[in-house]
Order: C-alpha cells, then sequence, then structure tokens
C-alpha cells in the first residue's frame, strides 16, 4: 500500500497503540495534520495552548498509565518549546515520544524560515534523537523511537521529520522487527558474576542489624511492587522512598518510612544516617535525597541495584552494585536471605518517629481563619479518602503534599521530581485525566505555577475534563521565599507575586471558581468541587510566610536537620496520622 | 561515602578506552556532547574508519586521576549509536600515536644534528626545506614527548599529534563486535 510519510506516522502511532497526542500544528508539521483529519477515528489529538505542555502532558500521562506518551510539534519556536519537557522527561526517566516537524530536507542548514537544529538542540536532554530526511528510513526509526523510549531505562527520544518527507510517499508494510547494531537495553555486563554478587548481597543482609531500603521509581518502572512487598515481608526492613518512589510500597505499610531527602521526615533521615547498610533499588542517589555527600551514612555498607550501569558508583560508593532489572533481582534474592527480626530497630525509629508528629504542625491548634496549605493537602487526602490522583507542581506545596498526602496505591502522586518544573501541575493533570479518566484527579499547584500554565485551563475546558483545581495562594514565590528567608537574610528579591482574581478567571473560562480563606471555608470548597460535575477552580489563600520542615540545608548532612519546635498535640484540623 | 574516584583509580591512571560506533552522521557530536555535559576530562580522542564502513572506531583516553574511566565507559555505551566499548588498559594491546613535528633549521650543521636525532628516535623526515623540516615519529606518548624535548633546543615550528590508538595483541579482537539484536515491534523484548 502507498502511503505519505504523514500516513505511515499515524499508522505507525496506531501500530504501537499510541492513540493519544498532545500537541499543536504548525507549518512544517502541517501535512501530518492534514493526514489526521482521516485519523481522527482512531487518534485522540488534544490540542495544547503551548507546546511545553504538550510534552508535560505526555510525560503525566507516561507517569500515570506506564504507557509512552506522544507530543507533537513543529519545527523551529514549536519544537524548542518542548525542550523544557523533554528535559523533565529525560531526568524523571520518562518514556515519551516527541515528534517534530522539520523544514524540508534540501532547506535544511540554510536558516530556513522557523529551522532551528532540533536534534542538537534536543540532544543532551532526549535518551536519543533522530532527524529523518529521507522517506525511506521513517517507519523503521518510529519503531526504533518506541523501543528505546520504553526499554531499559525509560526516557525521552525525538524524531525531527522533514517537510519533503511527510509529503512523499512510498510502499508501506508496518515493521515487525528493527535491527539496532548500537542499543541495548541494558548494558551487558560481561564481568558481572550475579549469583556471586547475590550470595554477598545475602551475607551482608543476613548480617546487618541497621538496615534500610532506599526505593526508587526503578521499582515502579521494572513493576516490581510485590518483589519489593515479598522481601520485606521476609525480612522486616523499612523502606524509606524517594520523592518518585512514592507508591511503589503503601504508604500506610508499618514498614515503609516514607519519603528521605531535603524535605523527607526526620526520623527518615535519621534512620538512614544512622543504618549499617543500604540497599538502593532503581534510585539514583540525586542530591536532594543524600545532603553533603562526604558525610552520607557514613556506617553504612551500600548494595545498590540499578538498570543504567552509569548510575552505579556516580555519587556513592557501592560495596555491591548490581546492573539489572530489579524485579529479576529480587525475585532471586528474595528466597536466599534468612527471615530476620528487625523490630529492635523498627522501634529505634519509632521513638523518632514520635518526636516528629510532635513537632507537626496540623497537631497545633491554629484557629480557623489560619489556613496553611496542610490543611489543604489534608483536606483533600481526607475527603477523597484517600484515593484520588495528585499532580503537583514544584515547590513548597510539592512537599507538604508527601508529608500530608498518604498514599496508599502506585502512581498516585504525579510529579516533577529531577527536574523541578514549575508549570507541572495542570498540563500533568490534563495527561493523567486522559490517562486514568475513571480516577479522580486534582491538580495542586502554588500561585506563581500555575500562572506558568494557566492558558492549559482553555485545554481542560475544551477537552471537557473534570480536573479539580487547587491553587495554594500565598502570594510568594513560596520556596524561594523560604530560602531567601533561611539564607539570604529575608531579603524577598522578586518572590513577592501579585495574582488575578482567579475566580473570575475560572468565570472567563466557564468554569466553577471557588475560593477559601479559612480551615473551615476550605473544608466546604473541597466538598463542593467534588461534588460539581466538571472542572473546577479553587483558590486557598494560605499564610504567606510558612516554611516546610524539616529542612536538609544546602551542605549538611542528611540528618542535620532545621526543625520546627515541638508543640503540645492539639486536635487541629483533622489531624489524621 | 563520596566516591572518591581519584582514590579508586587502579594501578594505570591513564585509561585506553575502545568505542565501535555506528558510522552515522552527528556521532561523534554525541560523544562529545557526553563529555561536555557529564564534565568528563579526556586527554584525547582519535576517531577513524574500520574495515567495515558502517562501523567508525574511536580510542580514548581518560585521565582517571579526574574522571572515572568506568563512568565514561557506563556512559558511552548508553549512546544508542555506541555499539560496543571496551577498557583495554589491562589488555596487552599495541598503543600509538603518529606526529608531525616542523622544526626550525638555522644552518647546515643544525641540519646535520637533527637528522641524527631523527635516526635515533627511528622517525623520518617528511619535508624539506631551507629553514624548516618536518619529522614523522610514531610510538606511544612517551616518545613523542622526549622526542619534542630534544628536538625543542633547536625551535619548534608547529606540533600536530593524533592522538593515541589501540589494538590487542594476539588473533583475538580488541573489541567485541556483538550480532545484532532484532526487536519486534509488538512490545516483546528482544531474544
Amino acid at each position: 500500500m502507498k502511503l505519505t510519510g504523514a500516513q505511515i506516522i499515524w499508522e505507525s502511532l496506531i501500530q504501537q497503540d499510541a492513540r493519544l497526542v498532545f500537541g499543536y500544528p504548525g507549518g512544517a508539521i502541517l501535512p501530518t495534520y492534514d493526514a489526521l483529519y482521516d485519523y481522527q477515528d482512531r487518534v485522540r489529538h488534544v490540542l495544547v495552548r503551548h507546546e511545553e505542555n504538550a510534552a508535560l502532558a505526555a510525560d503525566a500521562y507516561a507517569r500515570a498509565t506506564g504507557r509512552i506518551g506522544v507530543c507533537m510539534s513543529t519545527s523551529g519556536p514549536g519544537a524548542t518549546n518542548l525542550v523544557t519537557g523533554l528535559a523533565n522527561a529525560m531526568m524523571d526517566s520518562s518514556p515519551i515520544v516527541a515528534i517534530t516537524g522539520q523544514v524540508a530536507s534540501p532547506l535544511v542548514g540554510t536558516d530556513a524560515f522557523q529551522e532551528t537544529d532540533v536534534t542538537g538542540v534536543t540532544l543532551p536532554v532526549t535518551k536519543h534523537n533522530y532527524l529523518v530526511m529521507n522517506i525511506e528510513e521513517l517507519p523503521e526509526v518510529l519503531a526504533e523511537a518506541f523501543y528505546v523510549a520504553r526499554s531499559g531505562r525509560p526516557g525521552p527520544v525525538l524524531v525531527d521529520i522533514c517537510k519533503d518527507v511527510q509529503q512523499n510517499s512510498m510502499e508501506y508494510t508496518p515493521v515487525t522487527s528493527v535491527h539496532m547494531r548500537g542499543y541495548r537495553a541494558v548494558k551487558p555486563m560481561h564481568q558481572q558474576d550475579v549469583p556471586s554478587l547475590l550470595r554477598k548481597a545475602r551475607t551482608l543482609i543476613d548480617q546487618s542489624q541497621r538496615p534500610v531500603i532506599l526505593a526508587g521509581q526503578g521499582i515502579k518502572h521494572a513493576g516490581a511492587h510485590n518483589e519489593l512487598s515479598e522481601f520485606i515481608s521476609k525480612t522486616g526492613i523499612p523502606v524509606a522512598t524517594t520523592l518518585l518512589g512514592i507508591g511503589v510500597l503503601a504508604e500506610d505499610h508499618p514498614l515503609n518510612l516514607r519519603m528521605m531527602g531535603m524535605h523527607g521526615e526526620a526520623y527518615v533521615n535519621k534512620a538512614i544516617a544512622n543504618a549499617d547498610l543500604l540497599i538502593a533499588l532503581g534510585m539514583r542517589f540525586d542530591d536532594r535525597v543524600t545532603g553533603n555527600l562526604s558525610q552520607y551514612a557514613k556506617n553504612a555498607k551500600v548494595i545498590h541495584v540499578d538498570i543504567d550501569a552509569a548510575e552505579i558508583d556516580k555519587n556513592v560508593h557501592a560495596d555491591i552494585g548490581i546492573v539489572g532489572n530489579v524485579k529479576d533481582i529480587l525475585q532471586a534474592l528474595t528466597p536466599m536471605v534468612a527471615a530476620t527480626d528487625h523490630s529492635n530497630w523498627m522501634k529505634t525509629i519509632g521513638k523518632w518517629r514520635e518526636d516528629t508528629w510532635s513537632r507537626d504542625v496540623l497537631g497545633q491548634e491554629l484557629p480557623d481563619e489560619i489556613l496553611i496549605a496542610p490543611h489543604v493537602i489534608r483536606g483533600v487526602w481526607y475527603a477523597t479518602e484517600g484515593q484520588c490522583i495528585v499532580c503537583t507542581d514544584v515547590g513548597q506545596h510539592q512537599m507538604w503534599e508527601t508529608q500530608y498526602f498518604q498514599h496508599i496505591r502506585p502512581n498516585q502522586l504525579i510529579t516533577s521530581g529531577g527536574l523541578g518544573t514549575m508549570g507541572f501541575a495542570l498540563p500533568a493533570s490534563i495527561g493523567t485525566k486522559l490517562g486514568r479518566p475513571n480516577d479522580e484527579v486534582w491538580a495542586m499547584a502554588g500561585d506563581g505555577g500555575f500562572q506558568m500554565s494557566i492558558p492549559e485551563l482553555a485545554t481542560v475546558v475544551q477537552e471537557k475534563l473534570n480536573i479539580k483545581i487547587a491553587i495554594i495562594n500565598n502570594h510568594f514565590l513560596g520556596m524561594v521565599r523560604q530560602w531567601q528567608d533561611l539564607m539570604h537574610n529575608k531579603r524577598y528579591s522578586q518572590t513577592r507575586m501579585w495574582t488575578p482574581d482567579f475566580q473570575k478567571l475560572a468565570e472567563a473560562y466557564g468554569i466553577l471558581g471557588l475560593r477559601a480563606t479559612t480551615q473551615s471555608e476550605a473544608k466546604q470548597v473541597i466538598a463542593q468541587a467534588r461534588a460539581h460535575n466538571g472542572p473546577v477552580l479553587c483558590e486557598f489563600v494560605v499564610e504567606p510566610e510558612m516554611n516546610v520542615f524539616p529542612m536538609v540545608m544546602p551542605g549538611k548532612a542528611l540528618d542535620d536537620m532545621a526543625r520546627r519546635e515541638p508543640a503540645a498535640l492539639g486536635t487541629g484540623f483533622d489531624a489524621v496520622k | 561515602m563520596l566516591v572518591d574516584h581519584a582514590a579508586t583509580r587502579q594501578h594505570h591512571q591513564k585509561h585506553t578506552l575502545v568505542a565501535l560506533v555506528e558510522n552515522k552522521p552527528g556521532v561523534l557530536n554525541r560523544v562529545a556532547s557526553l563529555f561536555r555535559r557529564r564534565n568528563f576530562n579526556i586527554d584525547s580522542l582519535a576517531v577513524g574508519t574500520t574495515d567495515d564502513p558502517q562501523v567508525s572506531r574511536m580510542t580514548i583516553v581518560v585521565d582517571a586521576n579526574r574522571t572515572s574511566a568506568e563512568l565514561v565507559e557506563s556512559n558511552l555505551y548508553k549512546l544508542v549509536n555506541v555499539i560496543d566499548v571496551q577498557d583495554v588498559t589491562q589488555v596487552p594491546a599495541v598503543m600509538r600515536e603518529l606526529a608531525l613535528i616542523k622544526v626550525h633549521v638555522a644552518n647546515t650543521q643544525k641540519r646535520g644534528e637533527i637528522k641524527h636525532v631523527v635516526d635515533m628516535f627511528q622517525s623520518r623526515v617528511v619535508d624539506v626545506c631551507k629553514d624548516s623540516l618536518i619529522i614523522e615519529v610514531t610510538g606511544d606518548e612517551e616518545k613523542v614527548d622526549s622526542m619534542l624535548a630534544v628536538l625543542d633546543e633547536y625551535g619548534i615550528v608547529e606540533v600536530v599529534r593524533t592522538g593515541r590508538i589501540a589494538m590487542a595483541r594476539g588473533a583475538v579482537n580488541t573489541i567485541a563486535q556483538h550480532e545484532e539484536v532484532v526487536f519486534s515491534t509488538n512490545g516483546a523484548e528482544p531474544e
């Protein structure tokens, strides 16, 4: 069958079962959008209002569903607008495929209208990218792009397709297999003797008195949730998670210590600092997780399992480093290790945990008119019985979300980790809602991050998406202000922020707008938003200057944390532990 | 628990990596971009074709005092166009560099002296002019370095060096050309 390049693009997406595309048309991608006209019954295209949000929505869709997210844009500015979204997916190992139009192949290199060297620009922020100048390559390249994006350590792949390639025709047969000479999903470790490494790991695990598992997103990518549960059921070893590892083990599990790192609770970081063995599973020892490396877990041996060989020994020396799929490794390891009892170790951690509770801001009696972000987050958790999906932005509210929302299901928190991309929440909620239409989806953003993606309200309306949006408005760039408070002598340089009347804004977009300034209003607004069948924009006006604690200040050891003073426990706002 | 890459260096401070890469446009750019963004310190990088027109071969010398050779190897391997990488530092191998050295010749007597140096280094003169010579020397870096030191007093006009290339001794291939992986596009993992 003779098809145009544009038709081959859609046929390839359908073959990959990628029937949802976030995109924005333009000159160099026009032939593909023209072909889409005849594929609308088989592919859903979501018209975003800025290409960055196409990439972020595709990324969130991938996180929420475990499938590949697809975004599309034109050449030049359309493609450069994708860059932040690609970098976001790269840092957080999210499988997305980006398709961009490029000027016609004879014009490449001539500074043609809307020409940018997109493969050059996106080289450091993609797992791989392709420039297609000849239609004969197109079917294989698209098949490769999907394979590379999802296999091994997942990541974004960009395919830049010249306009004439989209217009030309060729005899098309679906690609059923692709030969790749260079790519291996996992580096073959010829020197690595896995059985011997596992035996050594078993010895360390059996002998340890104070072990902690550091669980990252690799568990999720490997689908090793059950293997992790079985491993800890047998060994009784507690689990601390990274930000992206939240949800790999239910947070109400007695062995789940919850999130570690810069804004992890103090008892979690203390457990890591005092551990004699760290078992790192599918995580990469990000600086936000370790604090000062030279003082990190000084007395601990380290077992590090990761699918990416380049992560072993990158930041933290591994006494035993194993390159491989964490699911396979755990399946092999669990039968080998002894059933152990770490109840004493858990008791020690439990004591530290009580100290954390005594400093919980929600344990304090605050008058009704003082509304703080933790009230809102705990309020949404409580009202939804902890079942909704939360898409956060970046900053203070994001850290409070990890502290005050108890995640019990996988993929319940969709958040930008490594890159810390402000403006993520709203496009992420669009991608998430489309991927999981039956789940209740809340976008939570600060007033700063939300103002970065306001235009996507139009997308929410146009696509008729039932998304609940919570703007936590402190009239500041809260986290930056916090650093200015703690490290720059309260010199609030450019962090005070005027915000529009969000209720009127909602009205302009034809959606319900609500506003709360007190704790009781917050409860009502959350209930009202949930009862409304359609998108709702809720503004929560919170205390302007409140800091996220605990906090590992830059350069400090992980357990040397700035803390909130202990307070008498009160009833507070549904102070549910 | 900081990884002290300098302390973990092995006996050799200079590591020689050999990489086979697909001979496609932009591959050298991908490698160079990787070194830059990972802040890897590279002493030299030599690239050339092989007996297979689809494959180019790179020899990369890493100063292990400043950069972990293992991290360079793992990161290179992650590039989709890199077929294989191997650290041949511990493998018995022939390592060579070629240099062209242009030397100022003040007079006939100096010319005779320089010819003597050239003979001692088993190198050769490849260009002769009224007041200069170009010398071609092949060997390991130390040999080239010491020849440059000796020639320095005559007045070196310019120097070009290729960077190290390496090949394992014996009948075995320096680096495995592993078989192609075929994967199906329906989502199944490769065989």
